[in-house]
C-alpha cells in the first residue's frame, strides 16, 4: 500500500498549533494520518480545526474539514468566537468542509449491503478540488453510531485511511474514550489508524480542571514524551505550554544591574545580574512588595522599563503604598516605564495566567519583571500545576535575558519554608530572606542574601528598617542565633566568644 | 396515496461495480412489478458528479432516495431485502408493515 521511501526518515508537518511542534518535535507525520482521542469535552473538536487554520493562516496550506457530529454551519458559529473566519476561507477555497453531520430527517432504511464509497469520493473531490494538504475528520465514533454495522464501518474507515495515504495527505481523526485513562478510544478504532496516538485529556482533580496532551505514539519518529498543560483560550484556541521541553539553553551574564537599594548591591557583591532569578521570601507584612517596588524603582532610575504583575493588590493600593515609600509609579507609568498587571489569582487557571503573563511581557519587552507574590498562585491550582507554572514562568523570563523578581510568602510569620520555595529555589539565581525578628519584646526586621549563584555575597542576616523614603538595611545582627527557624534566641558575649574560639585554627 | 402517484427515484452509485449493477437490477425488476411506468428512474454515478453527492449529504452506496411522491426516504444497500423497500417506498399496506 505504502509507496513511500523507506530510507527517507519520517517528515514532519509543522501544525502551527503553539508549543505543540516544541513537543511533537516539528508537528504532525506528514502524509500520514493521527489519531487524537480524548473524553467529551476534552477540546478534540477545537484541536481539529485549529490544525486546519494555522495551516491557513501561517502557511496558506488548504485544509478539508469532514463532519459527522457537528453541522458546518455550527462550527463555522463555534469558531468565529476564535477569530477564524471559515466562511471567508470556504470562498477563498482554503478550507471546505465535507457534511456528513446527521441530516434531520433523514430516516434511513438498510436494504442488503452497502459501503461507505460515496464518503470517500467525496473527501476526495473535495481534497481534488482545492489541493488540500491537511484533513481533519471529527469524529470516528459518530461513523459507528450512524450505521449497524460495525464490522463494515471499521473496513471502510480502514479503506478510507489507506485512501489518505494513497493522496498523501496529512490527516488527523479524532475519536472518543469513556475514561481519562484505559482504552485509547472506542470502537477499538487505534487498530485500523494507529500509527500516531494523540491524547487529551481533562482531569478533574482537587475541584480543578486540568487540561492535558501526550503524545503517545509517532510511528518511526520523535517526539516528547509524557503529558504537557494546555488551555483553549476563547480568542487564540488551544496553546500548550511545553514545560519540561523548554531547553536549558539561556546564556549567562556578568553584568549587574542595581537591586535599587545601594545596601543591598552591596550585601549581593555589586548588584543582580542581569538574566537572574531573584526570589525574596518571607512572612506577610515583612517588606516584599517592598522590595520589589525598590526594584521597580532601581531600574526606572536607570531608564529601564518594567513589569510588574499583582496579584495581592490592586492598582490603587499599589500606588498608595509606593508614595508611601516615597515612589511615584503613576510617574513611571506615565513615562512608559513601568505598567501594572492587577489581577486576582482566582480570576483564571494557572495555564491562563501563565499565558496572560508571556503575552504582556512579549508586547510590553520590559527590561526587568517583578510578580509579587508567585505563592498567591498556589491557591489556583493542585500542587504540581503550581510547580508546573512556575517553571515555565521561570525559564520564560529567564529565556528573555531580564532580571526577574518573584516574592513568595511564607505559611508562618516567624519564618520557614513555604511550597513556592520548595519549587522554585532550585531555578532560581538569587534567595534573599525577609525575617521578623522578636527582640526585647519589639519585632525587627531582618535581610539575609540566603544564595547567589557565580558571585560572593555577605553571609550575615542585617536589621533593616521602613520609612517614607523606603528601605533601608542596617547592621548585622550579632548576639542573636535562630532567627531563620524562627526562633530567635539571644547570646551574652560570654558564649558569643566562646563559639567563635571554636572555630578558631 | 392515489394509484395516480407518480414516482421519482434517484439512485446513487459508486461506479459500475457488482454492488451497483445488483442495486439497478433490483431496483427496476421492482419498479416494473409494482409502479408499472408510474416511476422515473434516475441512477447517478458519485464518481462522476461528486456534487451530486455532496449537495445530498450522501455517505452509503448505493443510496436510493424517494424523491416523490413526499416523504422524502432514503434506502441504503443493494436492495436485496425486497420487503424492506416496499417498506421505504411505501409500496407495503399498513397491516403488513407493523408485522
Amino acid at each position: 500500500m505504502s509507496n513511500e521511501n523507506s530510507k527517507i526518515p519520517v517528515e514532519k508537518l509543522g501544525t502551527g498549533i503553539e508549543g505543540f511542534d516544541l513537543i511533537s518535535q516539528g508537528g504532525l507525520p506528514k502524509g500520514r494520518t493521527t489519531l487524537i482521542t480524548g473524553t467529551a469535552g476534552s477540546a478534540k473538536t477545537v484541536f481539529a480545526a485549529q490544525f486546519l487554520a494555522e495551516g491557513i493562516r501561517k502557511s496558506n496550506e488548504p485544509g478539508v474539514f469532514v463532519t459527522f457530529e457537528e453541522h458546518p454551519s455550527e462550527i463555522r458559529k463555534n469558531l468565529l468566537s476564535m477569530n477564524w473566519h471559515i466562511q471567508e476561507w470556504e470562498e477563498q477555497n482554503l478550507w471546505r468542509f465535507v457534511d456528513a453531520s446527521p441530516q434531520p430527517g433523514h430516516e434511513t432504511i438498510e436494504s442488503g449491503e452497502f459501503d461507505l464509497g460515496a464518503l470517500l469520493a467525496r473527501i476526495e473531490y473535495a481534497v481534488r478540488s482545492i489541493g488540500a494538504q491537511r484533513i481533519s475528520i471529527d469524529s470516528l465514533g459518530a461513523v459507528f453510531t450512524l450505521f449497524n454495522n460495525a464490522t463494515l464501518v471499521r473496513a471502510e474507515l480502514r479503506r478510507l485511511s489507506a485512501a489518505l495515504k494513497g493522496m498523501g495527505i496529512t490527516a488527523l481523526m479524532t475519536a472518543e474514550r469513556t475514561q481519562e485513562f484505559g482504552e485509547i478510544a472506542r470502537f477499538g478504532v487505534e487498530e485500523f489508524v494507529a500509527d500516531n496516538v494523540i491524547i487529551l485529556r481533562n482531569v478533574l482533580e482537587a475541584e480543578k480542571r486540568r487540561r492535558t496532551i501526550e503524545i503517545l505514539k509517532f510511528r518511526g519518529t520523535t517526539h516528547q514524551k509524557g503529558e504537557y498543560p494546555f488551555t483553549v483560550l476563547p480568542d487564540q484556541g488551544i496553546i500548550i505550554i511545553p514545560l519540561s521541553a523548554i531547553e536549558l539553553k539561556q546564556r549567562s551574564s556578568d553584568m549587574r544591574v542595581p537591586s535599587g537599594s545601594p545596601e543591598m548591591d552591596r550585601m549581593c557583591g555589586g548588584g543582580f545580574f542581569r538574566d537572574s532569578l531573584i526570589l525574596v521570601s518571607g512572612a506577610t507584612g515583612c517588606g516584599k512588595t517592598l522590595m520589589t517596588a525598590e526594584f521597580i524603582h532601581g531600574g526606572a532610575k536607570k531608564g529601564e522599563k518594567c513589569l510588574l504583575f499583582a496579584y495581592e493588590e490592586s492598582r490603587e493600593q499599589l500606588l498608595r503604598n509606593a508614595n508611601g515609600w516615597g515612589i511615584d509609579f503613576e510617574a513611571l507609568e506615565r513615562n512608559n516605564q513601568l505598567r501594572m498587571v492587577c489581577a486576582y489569582p482566582e480570576s483564571a487557571g494557572l495555564e491562563d495566567h501563565l499565558i496572560a503573563i508571556k503575552r504582556e511581557i512579549d508586547s510590553f519587552k520590559p527590561d526587568r519583571v517583578a510578580v509579587d507574590s508567585v505563592s498567591a498562585m498556589e491557591r489556583v491550582g493542585t500542587n504540581r500545576g503550581f510547580r508546573e507554572f512556575m517553571i515555565s514562568l521561570a525559564s520564560f523570563v529567564k529565556h528573555r535575558e531580564i532580571p526577574g523578581m518573584f516574592t513568595a510568602t511564607t505559611a508562618t510569620l516567624m519564618g520557614g519554608p513555604s511550597v513556592t520555595e520548595s519549587h522554585f529555589s532550585s531555578i532560581t539565581d538569587t534567595i534573599i530572606l525577609l525575617r521578623y525578628v522578636e527582640m526585647l519584646g519589639e519585632m525587627r526586621r531582618g535581610v539575609t542574601v540566603l544564595k547567589m549563584r557565580g558571585s560572593m555575597h555577605e553571609k550575615d542576616i542585617r536589621e533593616f528598617t521602613i520609612d517614607h523614603q523606603g528601605m533601608h538595611i542596617g547592621k548585622p545582627f550579632r548576639n542573636i542565633v535562630g532567627i531563620l527557624t524562627g526562633k530567635p534566641e539571644y547570646l551574652n558575649m560570654e558564649s558569643m566568644d566562646r563559639i567563635s574560639g571554636m572555630f578558631q585554627d | 396515496m392515489t394509484v395516480n402517484d407518480k414516482y421519482l427515484l434517484k439512485l446513487y452509485i459508486t461506479g459500475h461495480t457488482p454492488r451497483s449493477e445488483r442495486a439497478i437490477k433490483n431496483l427496476r425488476r421492482l419498479c416494473e412489478q409494482e409502479l408499472d411506468g408510474r416511476y422515473e428512474m434516475r441512477v447517478i454515478d458519485i464518481l462522476e458528479q461528486p456534487q451530486l453527492a455532496e449537495d445530498e449529504k450522501i455517505l452509503a452506496t448505493p443510496t436510493l432516495i424517494k424523491m416523490l411522491p413526499p416523504p422524502l426516504r432514503r434506502i441504503i444497500g443493494d436492495l436485496s431485502d425486497t420487503e424492506k423497500v416496499l417498506v421505504g417506498l411505501d409500496l407495503l399496506p399498513v397491516e403488513l408493515k407493523l408485522q
